[in-house]
């Protein structure tokens, strides 16, 4: 299965509007790899938005996830799409039996039977639904509540007093991608701080986890080059994210003892800050 | 390009001393196309992890007007995770010791991503 897998994603990397992207979602929920499957056919979906094997195959995954919600959504969309479509029959009957609604569920199932009345997993589930056991188990429609509390920034603009490109290249962030000091434009000279920010607290957190995940430690730094400047991020404290950017004439090593130096800086106003 | 065409394609990446690994991965889905890896290292994961950094990296870059990222490098206590995109979409994937020469991994990871361009 493996195997199939790699060949799958090499076609699928080659021809990314391939329909080999259902087999490929397929076998990774299979391998009960949902957070691949899931986006395998979340992608495969917005190239081929009216496929109904792929609605299909991302209700399987959702339920697989117990996301019975969003499950019967992508059920119904591709009855929508294909009304004799046995899979999405099957999958909404199978829904209506977990939440103990067993009249709904024989109603699909012998929709479905009519349809392709030699599957036998069709008789099987009638039997057990004419046997009356409810599953009982229903979608939980919990809601965490979203904190009302936003960090207020700190009213501090001179982290960098003296610091070259301390009001254009250097960014000093909180965890929430607030800024803290810094400023950022880009080489046309516009303001590009607040956007940056935003993108930046996503990118710490996830090299943090990369990190992490892969045995590597803790992050230290992360260098990048582009066609027009090179950027170097650090975690001066676990709080916090600075970001130094320089053109590329400016070399990637050199960059990190600028990045250090800096870093060093804000460590040092952020406790005092404390 | 065969599978084992990108197969080939990590051979001098995985040469490198210090290098534990290196794969091929889609940049959209985080999918492992070919991978050479020492054992323990998942290799799921880090295609997944570094498909990810990458989108989120390439997004701020844009953001910052310095342009898509053409190579990049993260250091770790432990390791390192280093990675050029591909002309196709594809991530050239390198994982390494901390000391490994960085510079050198950078070549062969952009030898590579032309041969799979």
């Amino acid at each position: 299965m493996a195997d199939d897998i790699k060949l799958l994603s090499a076609q699928l990397a080659q021809d990314p509007h391939s329909l080999v992207f259902v087999r490929l979602g397929e076998l990774l929920r299979q391998k009960r790899q949902f957070d691949l499957a899931q986006r395998v056919a979340t992608n495969g979906l917005e190239r081929h938005p009216h496929l109904a094997d792929a609605h299909d195959l991302l209700a399987r995954i959702q339920a697989d996830r117990h996301d019975y919600e969003h499950a019967f959504d992508e059920w119904d969309m591709t009855l929508r799409i294909a009304p004799r479509h046995t899979g999405a029959l099957k999958g909404l009957a199978f829904l209506y039996f977990k939440v103990g609604d067993l009249a709904q569920a024989e109603s699909h199932l012998r929709e479905a039977k009519k349809i392709d009345p030699d599957d036998p997993a069709v008789d099987q589930a009638l039997a057990m639904v004419r046997g009356g056991v409810p599953a009982g188990e229903r979608p939980s429609t919990e809601v965490v509540p979203v904190s009302p509390e936003v960090a207020e920034p700190i009213p501090e603009e001179r982290v960098f007093a003296g610091l070259e490109g301390a009001q254009e290249g250097l960014l000093l962030l909180d965890a929430a991608g607030q800024v803290l000091g810094g400023a950022l434009r880009s080489a046309d000279g516009r303001d590009a701080t607040q956007a940056v920010a935003a993108y930046l607290a996503g990118v710490s957190q996830e090299a943090g986890r990369t990190a992490k995940l892969l045995g590597l430690g803790g992050w230290v730094g992360l260098s990048a080059e582009g066609p027009r400047g090179n950027v170097h991020l650090t975690p001066p404290t676990n709080d916090a994210l600075l970001l130094v950017v320089r053109d590329r004439s400016v070399p990637m090593g050199r960059l990190a003892v600028i990045a250090q130096r800096a870093s060093l800086i804000a460590r040092r106003w952020l406790e005092q800050q404390a | 390009m065969s599978a084992h065409g990108y197969e080939a394609a990590l051979h001098g990446i995985t040469g490198v001393r210090g290098v534990r690994g290196a794969m091929v991965v889609t940049g959209a889905d985080g999918l492992v196309v070919a991978e050479s890896l020492m054992e323990g290292i998942k290799g799921t994961a880090v295609a997944a992890l570094a498909a990810s950094l990458a989108t989120r990296l390439g997004r701020a870059m844009e953001a910052g007007g310095v342009g898509s990222d053409v190579f990049w490098h993260l250091q770790a206590e432990r390791g390192a995770l280093l990675v050029v995109p591909a002309r196709s979409g594809m991530l050239i994937v390198a994982v390494a010791d901390p000391g490994v020469n960085a510079g050198l991994v950078r070549l062969e990871l952009l030898r590579a991503a032309e041969s799979v361009a």
